[in-house]
Order: C-alpha cells, then sequence, then structure tokens
C-alpha cells in the first residue's frame, strides 16, 4: 500500500525471455528464462563455465544477446548500452574487482552517482551555485554510502591501496550510488577466506533490508548462496537444470549430479 | 649525517619556521606557491632585463619573445593533457587541432579572401582593406569553436578504437590535416590555404582607438613599443584561463568521468557513463585550447605556414604531458615549460656553453642538431626512474590529503597482508579458522 512504485505490485522486476548467447561456434548461454520479483534475493549458481558471467554481461549490456529479450520495470533493455542499463536502474560488481584504482575510495562512489547527476560543462567550470551544491549534495551521500557499507576513514584512500575486502565492499557502495532497483553481484566472495564470507553475506542481507531493492547473486560456490537467497537457479552448460527454493535445489537429483555429486562424493 | 641535519636545521631557526608554515590555513598553503609563481611570470618583462646574461649551463632566461612561443606550447600541452592525461586516449595527431586553430585566424583575421571585405571590431586596418578582418579576441573564440568542432569530427570515427588503434588513427588525422593545408591552394579553383606559402599577414590583436584614447590599452599589438610584453601578457592570461578551466573540469562530474574512463572502461561504463559522449567531450575540450593556441601563435607571428604543423610537434606536446606526469597539471607546465625552452632556447644555449667552456675550439658540438635524440634520452631515462612523471597528481593529492588528517598518531585502520586470517576486516580480529 506505501508502495509508490509506478509499476503494479507482484510483477517481476526483471524478465529475461528465452535469452540465447552464441560465441561462434559455442552456445554459451541456451534460450534462458528468467525471473527477479520485486525485492528478492535470488541466485544463480552453476560449475565454472556453466554460462552465469555471460548471462550477467546480457543483462548489463556488455554482451548484447544473440536472441531473446530482457525487460526490467517495464522497460525493453534488451542489446541497450551500459549506461542506459544502469541508469534505468541495474547496478553491478565484477567478478575481479574492477575499481578505479587510481580515483579515491570516494572518487570511485562519486563515478558511480555519474548518471544521478546534472553537472554540465559550463556550470562546472564558472562553478555556479546549483552545481557547486549538486557536488557538495553528492560527496555527503557517497560518504554516506562509505559509512553504510562499512568503509570507515578510507574516503581518501586510492582504491588500489585498500584491502581485498574493503575493495570488495567499495565495489557495491560504488554499484549502490547508480541508485539501483537491481543489483548484481558477480561472485562477491571470490577469493574471500570463511570469516570474510560470512561478513559480507551479512552485509548483503543488511542491505536487503534497508533498501528497497532486489539483488542477483552469482556463485559458484553452493554452500554460499544456500543461506543468503529465496530462490536458486542453476546453470549447467549454459541451460538452466534447476530452480526453486534452496532447500530444493540442494535435493535436487539433477543439481547433486551434475555439481554436488563429485563434492559429495569426494 | 641525520642527526646533524637536524642540528643544523635547529639551530638555524628552519624547524620553526617550518612549523609556524604548517600551522597557516591549508587553503592559504596550497594557493601561495600558484601565487608567488604567477606573480613571478607577471613581472617577468620586468626583470628579465636585469638578469645575468652568463648564468652557467643556461646562460640566460628566455627572452620575452620567446616566452610567447613557449607558453603557446606549454598552453597546448594542458589541452593535450584533458585528452592523453585525463581520459587516457592516446592521441598522436593534436597539431591537427593547433593548425586548425592558425588557419581558423588566418582566414578570419586577414586579407585570405579578397573577394569579400568584412570589418568586424578589427585594428589597425583601413576599413578599405579587403578580405575578413574580425577582432582577434573574437578569432581566439571562433578558433576555439572551430577546433573543438573538429575534435569531435575527428573523434567520432575513433572513438570504438583502443589503445594503438586510436593511436595510429589520430596520428593519420595528425598527417591529414596539414597535408591539406599544404595543397587546398586550388580546390576547383578556390584558394583556401594559399598552399605551400600560408596565409600571412595575419591581424595583430589590440584595443583600437577607442579603447586608446579612453583606457589607455595598446590600439595594436604588433605596432606597440611594447609589443613582446603585451604579448606575452596575454598569452600568460590565456594559460592561467586554460589552466582554471582544465582545473575545473578536472574536479568536476565530467572529469572524474574521463579518468574513470582512463582507469577502467568497461566498469565506467557500467557505472552510468555514456563512453562515447564523454570521449567526445575530452576530444573537444582538448581541441577547444589548441584551437585557441594555434589562432594565438599565428597572431603573433602574423602568419599561419603548413610547415609549422609537423607531426613533430604532436609528439613533443606529448612528451611533455608524459614527462609531467600524466593528468598532473603543474607537472605539464613545469614539463612542458623546460621542453618548450630546451626547444626554443635551452639547446642552443647549453651548447653554446658547452663549446665555450668544455670543448676546445677543434672539437665544437652543434647540440640542437641533436634535439629529438635528446628529448628521446630524457623520456628513456624518465620512464626508468620516475615512470610516474616530474609531479604525478593522485600521490601529491594523496599527501596533501595525508597531513589535514594531522600526524597518524593512530592508525585509521588495521593492515592485514591479504593471505592474513582476517585480512580486509578490521576491529577485533580474534582467532579464525582458516577454512
Amino acid at each position: 500500500m506505501s508502495e509508490a512504485a509506478p509499476q503494479k505490485t507482484g510483477e517481476d522486476l526483471l524478465v529475461a525471455i528465452q535469452i540465447r548467447k552464441e560465441f561462434g561456434g559455442l552456445l554459451a548461454v541456451n534460450d534462458l528464462d528468467f525471473t527477479i520479483p520485486q525485492r528478492s534475493i535470488v541466485s544463480l549458481i552453476g560449475p565454472n563455465g556453466a554460462g552465469k558471467t555471460t548471462f550477467f554481461n546480457m543483462l548489463t549490456g556488455l554482451y548484447k544477446p544473440t536472441a531473446g529479450a530482457v525487460i526490467f520495470d517495464g522497460h525493453d533493455l534488451t542489446g541497450k548500452p551500459p549506461h542506459t542499463i544502469t541508469k534505468a536502474g541495474i547496478g553491478r560488481t565484477f567478478q575481479n574487482i574492477r575499481l578505479f584504482p587510481q580515483m579515491t575510495a570516494l572518487e570511485n562512489v562519486l563515478v558511480g552517482m555519474h548518471s544521478r547527476l546534472k553537472g554540465g560543462i559550463i556550470g562546472s567550470i564558472l562553478g555556479t551555485p546549483r552545481v557547486r551544491r549538486e557536488e557538495r549534495e553528492a560527496r555527503d551521500k557517497a560518504q554516506e554510502l562509505l559509512k553504510f557499507a562499512g568503509l570507515l576513514g578510507v574516503d581518501h584512500e586510492l582504491a588500489e591501496s585498500l584491502a581485498y575486502g574493503d575493495q570488495r565492499r567499495l565495489e557495491v557502495a560504488r554499484a549502490l550510488a547508480t541508485e539501483p532497483k537491481l543489483l548484481l553481484l558477480d561472485e562477491p566472495t571470490a577469493g574471500m577466506n570463511p570469516q570474510e564470507t560470512v561478513t559480507f553475506l551479512n552485509f548483503v542481507s543488511k542491505l536487503r533490508e534497508e533498501q528497497p531493492i532486489s539483488i542477483l547473486l552469482i556463485e559458484h560456490d553452493m554452500k554460499v548462496v544456500m543461506g543468503a537467497s529465496e530462490r536458486v537457479t542453476v546453470l549447467d552448460y549454459g541451460e538452466k537444470i534447476a530452480e526453486g527454493t534452496p532447500h530444493e535445489i540442494q535435493h535436487d537429483e539433477r543439481v547433486i549430479e551434475a555439481y554436488l555429486g563429485r563434492a559429495a562424493a569426494g | 649525517m641525520r642527526g646533524y641535519r637536524k642540528r643544523a636545521v635547529q639551530a638555524s631557526g628552519l624547524d620553526r619556521v617550518g612549523a609556524a608554515w604548517l600551522e597557516l590555513p591549508e587553503r592559504f598553503r596550497s594557493l601561495a606557491p600558484v601565487v608567488i609563481v604567477v606573480a613571478l611570470a607577471v613581472t617577468y618583462p620586468f626583470y628579465i632585463s636585469s638578469l645575468p646574461t652568463n648564468i652557467p649551463v643556461i646562460v640566460q632566461l628566455p627572452p620575452l619573445h620567446d616566452t610567447v612561443t613557449i607558453l603557446v606550447f606549454v598552453m597546448m600541452g594542458v589541452g593535450l593533457n584533458i585528452v592523453v592525461g585525463y581520459a587516457g586516449l592516446l592521441d598522436l595527431g593534436y597539431v591537427a587541432f593547433y593548425a586548425i586553430g592558425a588557419y581558423t585566424a588566418g582566414w578570419l583575421a586577414s586579407g585570405q579572401f579578397e573577394q569579400v571585405n568584412f570589418h568586424l571590431g578589427s585594428v589597425g586596418i583601413a576599413p578599405s582593406v579587403r578580405g575578413i578582418h574580425i577582432s582577434i579576441w573574437l578569432v581566439l573564440l571562433c578558433a576555439a569553436i572551430v577546433t573543438a568542432v573538429g575534435g569531435i569530427l575527428i573523434g567520432l570515427p575513433t572513438l570504438r578504437l583502443r589503445g594503438d588503434y586510436l593511436a595510429i588513427v589520430t596520428l593519420g588525422f595528425g598527417e591529414i590535416i596539414p597535408q591539406f593545408v599544404r595543397n587546398a591552394d586550388n580546390l576547383h579553383g578556390f584558394d583556401l590555404t594559399h598552399g605551400t606559402f600560408g596565409i600571412s599577414p595575419i591581424d595583430s590583436p589590440g584595443f583600437g582607438q577607442t579603447l586608446h584614447t579612453s583606457l589607455g590599452l595598446p590600439v595594436t599589438y604588433q605596432q606597440d613599443l611594447n609589443a613582446d610584453r603585451l604579448f606575452f601578457w596575454t598569452v600568460l592570461g590565456l594559460l592561467l584561463l586554460t589552466l582554471f578551466c582544465s582545473m575545473r573540469l578536472r574536479d568536476s562530474r565530467l572529469g572524474r568521468a574521463w579518468i574513470a574512463i582512463r582507469e577502467d572502461e568497461t566498469a565506467a561504463g557500467a557505472m552510468g557513463i555514456p563512453l562515447m559522449r564523454t570521449k567526445t567531450w575530452a576530444y573537444a575540450g582538448g581541441a577547444f585550447f589548441g584551437g585557441i593556441a594555434g589562432a594565438y601563435i599565428a597572431s603573433f607571428n602574423s602568419g599561419a605556414f603548413p610547415t609549422q604543423f609537423d607531426f613533430n610537434i604532436s609528439v613533443f606536446l606529448l612528451c611533455m604531458v608524459i614527462l609531467g606526469g600524466m593528468g598532473s597539471l603543474w607537472g605539464v607546465v613545469v614539463a612542458g615549460s623546460i621542453l618548450a625552452w630546451l626547444n626554443f632556447d635551452g639547446l642552443g644555449n647549453i651548447g653554446s656553453w658547452i663549446n665555450t667552456s668544455l670543448l676546445p675550439s677543434s672539437h665544437q658540438i652543434d647540440v640542437p642538431k641533436y634535439s629529438f635524440g635528446i628529448y628521446g634520452v630524457i623520456i628513456v631515462l624518465m620512464m626508468l626512474f620516475r615512470p610516474v612523471g616530474l609531479i604525478p597528481e593522485r600521490r601529491r593529492k594523496r599527501e596533501i590529503e595525508e597531513t589535514t588528517h594531522g600526524p597518524l598518531d593512530e592508525p585509521l585502520y588495521e593492515m592485514r597482508g591479504a593471505d592474513e586470517p582476517g585480512a580486509g576486516e578490521r576491529g577485533e580480529p580474534g582467532p579464525i579458522p582458516r577454512g
């Protein structure tokens, strides 16, 4: 009732219809249907090379799907450039951290706000009150985001000099600065030790509680997503082999066979 | 050794001076050096004549006439810094912008187009003189805009290219423009550029008779007794304007987007930065100042000649940016001043000093002949010993930030190796089982 969002309640935030991606003869993603409901945490898992990141890159505009459509928040975003997709409300992090190394933590977050700010060339050169105010507000907000992400006292540290876990968090802060309705996290716990992983997943839950956003988590480590997500989709060789609650997935025969089988046997 | 030095500093009272300096407001401390340098530059015409002309190695500081050209080159270096330093687009054809600016001045402020007779605020030219004669101040602005549009046109086909490929295409444009002006003296019977002869004379800047009588401003620069001073102050003003705009742009939303593209183009796109548009603006911004520089030097030399726009200039300007530290404004100014001076006076001066003081008259060397060899050696040495440039922008900024935090009496966060337990965490580490 309190939701002022224009879309009807219950409607899915993102719908991917029959998405397909071929690299030459290689079929990376095969006619995948995928939906993300409003305000949910869903996960996409699968062994290495299952097509998770390819799918992810199609959602964010880095790749154009060979066929299929991506409908986000009522808009067709199929094949649109990344910045348009970001502006529409999809923020992302990268599997191998891609911060702007020679920029400070604060500047990294400010870059994330690019599409939400208006300051033009002439205004910036003249330093008009409007641009100065916008810039001041942006800085305040960036500092808040850094604080929210648990990054204290590193505002003016270069991104490359931050500790690994902090870099991961900064990437999330930067993605949040784009004011996303949907946040895509690509293997956010890769390279983290178990302690860091737990802390990070707590942070993701906190994020979901405090902000009106949906989260899509990509993981190849199944243990990670089980606690965190409401719904899990399993990819293998570019095809969806299972979909359901974490509990269902853990007991799905095909998943165990394709994915957990070896681990369970080992 | 170090202790001795410390005591010497204490004895001389320098430590107290240093402490007092640190207590001054941050704003003052960051502005003071700039104010001093600008003041020294503005008053240069007054003390240049009383400076010695037998300084070892460099012989003398550059005469006023040469400083004009030197500062124009520094200005172009600052312009190129927007493209290369901020946005990270390797541009090997910046000389094209210089040429477009100079020829725009040639078209709008000379007798090149005898077919028409159009005067607008021109100074020192009889109304009966044929051709287009627009006030140089307006021409500077027109040249900047025309060149910025040229920058966009050159930029558009190259925007999808990265790295080496971009460099090759810009190199091509840098060659096309001078070749075009050299050969565009007969476009279906129309003489656009006067071919190898170039366009000359080009009008001089000035303020005209009315402002001369009311405010005492010079009528025209060329005919003024202190022509060099006027040209020097004007180019200094243009350079400061360029620096100001460049600095404001760097700290703006657009500047951050440029630097983000330089750092990681893919991530920049994913953060909502429209790559094509932002890169185009970088070309336009860089070209804008290149255009002003070209138009001004054309007016100063009273001519635009195709031989001026050699490929070497693009490389020379790129050397300024690399030597100064990519993206670093003050680095470009310092490196640009040094390199441009070496090019116009310095190498000749150093050469004559070596020949008179070091070498016997039987074995003289012609130092300026090896100019590009010498620049090459400078760049190689620089890359070996200080690859970040003379004044690296970011690191310096960080140092400033750190001093504002005061002495680091308590660590802002705990540092741990990436492979230690609890790496990346802050607060109590506690024993953590490795999984």
